[in-house]
């Protein structure tokens, strides 16, 4: 055994020794960079006001993203799973494409057909709604994936009863339906929301990058790095990193619950 | 049944508007002038220069991550030690953060202000706006994928069969290779597919950390904002619908995966 200890060893000291180098030393640095100005200068940065403007077209696109996600995410499991047409598996191929696309190209495919060449005369880039589109497209499977599988297990007999007790479709889906993949909707609505904080790729060609209207934070953090205005960039970035990981708390929380919820 | 065919129009009509339309729009924009200028754009020096860069990163970044996501599988799945818990939210953290955030980490770590910057420097190692950097960049944004995978198939299995062959005499690496391999090869290449789809797409980060140079630094997904920046819409598509079929290419692959383990 002692043969296997020494492999364990190994591994793990191979292991601390990756995770440090690539992860945990290079974000330390951010902590590092943001504190050197002192509390004053991370105030400053973090209260720039074009810096205020951009967390808060985040935070606030985020959530409509989630909530938006929330309602048509389950609609298009419910539909894929209670519903039967012809084209049906087709369309359950395509939910998962946006996963599959790099996010750069999701946002100019956006553009091709609601941007200034549109053949719709719908011109939405470089404005908040182009912005909410290319999110609304990256983040179209993480509610679908994980309500549908719920969906799937429901017992119906539940929702037959209540039907024959003379309940109506809303009150069955209020009252039985959605309780039951309740969870589900918010972890997938919570990774959409995590998701769209950070989001680069995807918006940083059709928001067009215009201060106070259209800029996300990880546009702005951007601009940030590239004239050179490291400090400012790494505070704002200590505090998306803070905010991602209070999502991914509230997540873990969720997901006990939904745990403790299936059993 | 009104209702339900309200709800299926719903849901067609919102799926057509912000995937289907769009891609289809895309492709028909690529190819309006025939294939030729397609084929033009895409074999230029520089777009040449950036599938090759962006085959590198995959070629180098994902057998890493593959090797570490099995190991701190292993460890998590076998191992007992204190801030276990903690290890494994380190590693899904990469999941959560903006993938600028990740460039300017590692920018702050290993540029020429960095932390480690002047002692690479003496060295004469160049890690940012070089090669080095761009795969730190690639490794870290797909970090979690393989591991997650194989963590819950060698949580299932449990630890009987590698128990059984360690008391029949087999070393530990013997064990691996016969007892535990085979149980998580299927989980293993289901995590390599999706780390090398997340490092085809790979934008953000090594945007920042590449220095974003024509011909050198540039991978596909940069020559295709670059392209796009300088008007240059043949480009901008060619490249687009390229990265389009290499990750559809990855998706059947998943596909393949989802539903060999139904099937089970």
């Amino acid at each position: 055994m002692a043969s296997l200890r020494s492999w364990r060893a190994l591994g793990t000291g191979t292991i601390v020794v990756y995770l440090s180098l690539v992860v945990l030393i290079p974000l330390a640095s951010v902590a590092w960079e943001s504190a050197s100005g002192g509390w004053e200068g991370f105030w400053s940065a973090v209260t720039n006001p074009q810096a205020l403007a951009a967390l808060r077209l985040t935070l606030g696109l985020s959530g409509a993203v989630a909530l938006l996600n929330a309602v048509t995410g389950t609609l298009i499991a419910w539909v894929l799973v209670r519903d039967d047409f012809p084209g049906k598996g087709l369309m359950d191929a395509v939910i998962d494409l946006p996963f599959s696309l790099p996010t750069i190209v999701a946002g100019l495919t956006l553009l091709t057909l609601y941007g200034p060449k549109s053949p719709l005369g719908i011109n939405v880039a470089y404005t908040r709604v182009g912005v909410l589109l290319s999110l609304l497209f990256v983040t179209l499977p993480f509610v679908v994936r994980s309500v549908q599988p719920v969906l799937q297990e429901l017992d119906r007999s539940m929702e037959e009863a209540a039907a024959s007790l003379g309940a109506g479709h809303v009150t069955i889906f209020r009252r039985i339906v959605l309780p039951n993949i309740l969870p589900a909707v918010l972890s997938g609505a919570g990774l959409g929301f995590s998701r769209s904080l950070g989001e680069f790729g995807a918006v940083v060609l059709i928001s067009g990058n215009v201060p106070f209207r259209t800029q996300m934070i990880s546009v702005n953090i951007y601009g940030l790095i590239e004239s050179d205005n490291v400090r400012s960039a790494a505070a704002l970035s200590l505090l998306l990193l803070v905010l991602s990981a209070l999502v991914m708390l509230a997540m873990d929380w969720v997901r006990r619950w939904r745990w403790g919820h299936e059993r | 049944m009104s209702g339900r065919i309200l709800l299926r129009l719903v849901a067609v009509v919102y799926l057509a508007g912000l995937l289907v339309l769009p891609l289809g729009m895309i492709l028909w924009r690529t190819f309006e002038h025939g294939p030729w200028p397609v084929w033009e754009a895409l074999t230029s020096p520089y777009a040449l220069h950036a599938l090759w860069l962006t085959l590198l990163m995959v070629v180098i970044s994902v057998p890493l991550n593959a090797l570490f996501g099995v190991g701190v599988a292993l460890l998590l799945a076998r191992g007992r030690f204190p801030g276990k818990s903690l290890l494994s939210a380190i590693i899904d953290l990469p999941l959560a953060l903006s993938p600028v955030v990740v460039g300017l980490a590692l920018v702050l770590a290993y540029g020429t202000s960095g932390w480690f910057g002047p002692a690479l420097q003496a060295l004469g190692i160049r890690v940012i706006f070089a090669l080095p950097g761009m795969v730190l960049a690639n490794v870290f944004i797909s970090l979690p994928f393989v591991a997650k995978e194989v963590l819950p198939v060698l949580r299932e299995i449990g630890q009987e069969q590698e128990q059984a062959a360690y008391t029949l005499g087999a070393s530990p690496l013997q064990t691996f290779i016969r007892v535990t391999l085979p149980a998580i090869r299927s989980a293993v290449a289901y995590g390599v597919v999706l780390t090398t789809a997340r490092v085809l797409g790979e934008y953000g980060a090594v945007n920042v950390v590449s220095g974003n140079l024509e011909g050198r630094t540039q991978t596909l997904t940069m020559y295709v904002a670059d392209r796009f920046q300088q008007y240059d819409e043949t480009g901008t598509y060619a490249a687009s619908v390229l990265l389009a079929c290499l990750g559809v290419a990855m998706l059947l692959v998943i596909n393949r995966f989802t539903h060999k383990g139904e099937a089970r």
